[in-house]
Formats: structure tokens, sequence, C-alpha cells
């Protein structure tokens, strides 16, 4: 018989405020409103999630593009059993969606079954009831309503779901 | 001290070997130990193959995780195994011990050390590891989203297979080959495996990952001396000398990246040295299977060379330690005569973010090694 072994719960915290600055606080402000802001790198480029420093170059970043609210999975991944705090939960598809006007691709859930799901799919932002300038306010993304329609044909891989 | 005794002619570096290496073996849980006392046997280990005791040890320099301890500076008990009274020269990182021997490593390269004590360790089993992992994540955009960290790995494994880089047999394969490796490893947690067929047989874990394409959950501690030049060729006959180490990082959105490639590793390994001349063996900290497909291609390592003859991370994974292990099993596979030149890499963050190379040598027959 092994010892008995004391044990007693510990609750893990990070118990500070921080002010978000001026690209990621226009960007999580702009998502209560139902906005997605990108970030103009040093070389053209749009990334969203916006960076505050240009991922290549260091560069401050200032410039913020409005994005589309539809986009297009660039891998995927098929969560079965979603874990506790998770997006969804029941079983969804985690993804990295480009979304229109972006030129890097953002982390999320998407609500889909999961015969549909496929790199290349257009899907569209749901946005939360209640939003309070968090990545949450996006609850998740689904497929989009007309895949296919125009404004997706700029994107090669982007057709119907 | 000998200071600058022994420099490297063309690189003005000084020789540097790893002389000893040691670890516990790795298991899912210790739940009758505390972290100081899974490190003790570890470091008793080390200092008696060498000889050496703590207060002969010039630098000493660890790596562990809070998170793990869910404790603000709880590395701080482990310098109680290390003996850290009448007072020592003592650094820690919040990092795998890979990058604590790098600190060593720089350390002896100043002259202000002819050897250094290189520990990590880490203890998963109190918590969800899995779960705590999500929050080393960007806090705004995806620490939220609790994204864990076998959710990330299957999305760069989709990316491989829609590139054509792998596909889930060959996936399986790796696993099948790494935990095959491992029944001849005494520290491994995980030895022998069912075939790929009856592997594949089995339901994803997150797809398009199955439960073996995951490392295990492990307890479990290692331990490094490094020395450099006269100091090393006293403390063993056949140094595992580092010819070059490096390590580079990569922006942390996954977005951002090609999941597919590895710059960071390629640019690590340019600057170690690594293209330099072929190997006899390498040890990759790939936790993920499809995550060795990836460094395979960075480090242009072929089919030719095998790849974590310990088993590697996918038969034991403790975390912050199993890239110190990657280093110590190259260079133990030197110290045994059983290769000459060895690759050795260790990886933090998700979806192989950051990335270190070391080149390790022994001596081919003359003192020194061969250049």
């Amino acid at each position: 018989m092994p010892p008995e072994v004391l044990s007693a719960p510990l609750i893990v915290e990070f118990p500070f405020t921080r002010s978000t600055g001026p690209v990621l606080g226009a960007f999580l402000t702009g998502l209560r409103e139902r906005v997605v802001l990108g970030a103009r790198g040093s070389d053209g480029r749009v990334l969203c999630p916006p960076a505050e420093y240009d991922p290549v170059t260091a560069e401050e970043l200032t410039e913020l593009v409005p994005l589309g609210q539809l986009g297009t999975v660039t891998t995927w991944a098929w969560n079965e059993r979603p874990r506790p705090y998770q997006p969804l939960d029941t079983p969804f598809a985690w993804v990295l969606v480009r979304l229109d006007g972006a030129d890097t691709a953002l982390l999320h859930a998407l609500d889909a079954p999961r015969h549909a799901v496929r790199t290349g799919m257009r899907v569209a932002i749901r946005w939360a009831d209640e939003r309070s300038g968090a990545i949450t306010d996006i609850a998740c993304f689904e497929p989009a309503p007309n895949a296919g329609a125009p404004g997706d044909s700029h994107r090669a891989e982007g057709s119907a779901a | 001290m000998s200071g600058t005794d022994h420099l490297d002619a063309p690189t003005g570096l000084r020789d540097v070997a790893v002389v000893a290496f040691a670890q516990s073996s790795h298991t899912r849980r210790t739940d009758q130990l505390s972290e100081v006392e899974l490190l003790m046997p570890v470091l008793h280990d080390v200092l008696k193959q060498t000889g050496l005791t703590a207060n002969r040890i010039g630098f000493t320099c660890s790596g562990s995780s809070d998170y793990l301890a869910g404790r603000a500076f709880s590395f701080t008990m482990a310098l109680d195994g290390v003996g850290a009274w009448p007072p020592i020269s003592e650094s820690h990182v919040e990092m795998d011990g890979a990058w604590a021997l790098y600190e060593a490593w720089v350390k002896l390269q100043t002259g202000e050390a002819d050897t250094a004590l290189v520990y990590s360790y880490g203890k998963s089993s109190p918590g969800s590891v899995r779960d705590v992992l999500t929050r080393q994540l960007d806090p705004y955009t995806l620490a939220p989203l609790w994204p864990d960290s076998v959710a990330l790995a299957a999305l760069q494994a989709r990316a491989l297979i829609d590139a054509g880089h792998t596909d889930e047999r060959r996936l399986a394969e790796t696993a099948v080959r790494s935990r095959r490796a491992a029944t001849a490893n005494p520290h491994a947690q995980l030895r022998g495996s069912a075939d790929v067929e009856e592997l594949l047989r089995q339901p994803y874990e997150v797809e398009p990952l199955r439960r073996h394409d995951c490392p295990p959950i492990s307890d479990g501690a290692a331990a490094v001396i490094l020395a450099a030049g006269d100091s090393a060729r006293a403390l063993h006959v056949n140094p595992a000398w580092i010819r070059g180490i490096d390590h580079r990082i990569e922006a942390h959105q996954p977005g951002v990246r090609d999941l597919t490639e590895s710059p960071s590793t390629r640019l690590a390994a340019t600057a170690a040295g690594a293209f330099d001349a072929p190997f006899d063996a390498a040890e990759l900290h790939a936790p993920f299977t499809a995550q060795e497909i990836v460094l395979r291609r960075a480090l242009d390592l072929g089919d030719g060379v095998p790849v974590n003859p310990s088993g590697g991370p996918l038969a034991a994974n403790p975390v912050m330690a199993a890239g110190l292990i990657r280093i110590g099993e190259a260079a133990a596979l030197i110290h045994r005569g059983e290769a000459r030149r060895v690759l050795a890499h260790a990886t933090s963050g998700p979806c192989l973010q950051q990335n270190l190379v070391a080149v390790l040598e022994g001596a081919a027959g003359t003192e020194g090694g061969a250049r």
C-alpha cells in the first residue's frame, strides 16, 4: 500500500489588471461593436489578430484596417470532446481563419458538422449576444450563409461548404 | 579559473563539453514525492559520475515552470537540493532546461567558470498540463479560448497533411518507431507499441491526432554537467564537445506562421554549424509525431539518420526537462562511443515556436576532437 498523500485544491490565478494599449485596445473595443480590425505590417500585410510590433521587423505598427466578417479556414482540427472553458460545449472544429482583407489567420472555434469542415471552407463570424471587449465577443465561426458568392472569389480555395 | 586558455582559434570560443548526464525514471505520477525529492537522486547521480561535489561547481543553472507547481518562485525550493550554502553562483530560467544549459554554456564562455551544473524538472501530475499550458498563450486573443496543447498540435498536423508532407499512417509509424526504440531505455515511460494497424483503429484525440500521436504526461527530472577545456578532459575520457549551439524564436500567433515550416530551427541549426557535416544520430524534442516531420525537413535529416534512439519525448515527456534530456541523450551516445556527431534539439512554446539546436561531437581518436 502506498502511503496516503495529503492534497488540497489550488486555483492558480493571475490577479492583475492590464491596460491593452492602442492596438489591442482598439481591436478589443472593435469586437464589442462587431468590428474586426487588423494591423498593417511593415511589408503591407494585414495582421489579424493585430500585432503591436511587426513579427518580422519588430517595427511599431499603428495603422489599423477594418476587415470583413467572412473568412477562409486555413487549417482545422476536430474537437470531439470539448474541455472546460473552451468556446463551445458541443463538438466543434478548432480553426485558423483568414478574414477577408487579412493576410494572417485568427484562432477560434467553428460550429459546423464534422463532415462540412475542411481547409478552404468559407466561414462567418457569429457574434456573442453580450459583448465586453474580449476575443470571446466572437462566440465562434459558422459556415458562411451563401458560400461561393461574390466577395470570396479573390481567395482561390474559397468555395462551397 | 583558467579563463582564456583552450580558445578555439577560428571562432574565439572555449571548448565546452557535456561530461555527465542523469535523469529520473519518468512516470505518470509521483504523488509521494516533492519536486526536490524528484530531483535529488538525479543530482546525486550526475555529481557522482564526475566525482565533483556541489561546492566545486563553478555555476549552477536550472529550468522549471512555476505554472506546474502553481506557486511563484517554486524553483527556490529545488535549490535546497543543490545546497546553496555557502552562497553559490546560480541562475534560473522559466524555460526548458535546454535553455538553462545555453545560459551555462555562455557563462563558461565568459571564463568566469570552468564547470556548470544544469538541471531541470517538471511535475505535471498535480494539474492538467494540457490545460495549464494554455496559460502560456497570448492573454488577449488565445488564452481566453483555452486551446489546449493537443488542439494546437492538431492544427499543425492538419496543415502538414494538407501540404502533402505526411499522413496519418506515417504519423503512426513515427509513434511505433519511437516507443519501440524506448524498450532499450530504462528511463522511458512508454516502452513498446502496438503495430500501426492497431493504432490507426483507435479514436481521435483531436483529429487528425490520436492518442499515440501525443506525448505521455510525465513527472521527471534531468541534470547535465558542463566543463570547459582541460576540466572536461579530466572529468570524462570521452567528453561530448558542444561544437555549436544556438536558439531562435518565431512570432507567437500560430496564424502568422506557416506551421509546416520551422525557420527558427533552420536558422539555429545554421548558426550551430549543423549543416557542415552529416550526423550519426539526432535527438529531437518533437512531443507530437507530426512535429518530427517539420523538424526533419528544417534540419535536412533524411531517413538514414536515426532519430530519437532513446525513444524521444513520445516515450517520456517531463515538461521543462524533455529538451535538456535530448542534449543529455545525444551526449550519452558519444560518451558510450555509439556515435561521434549527434544533433540535439529542444523546443518551447506552441507548435514549435522556439527552437534550440546543439551540435555535439566526440573525439576522433585525438584530444579535443576533429573539426
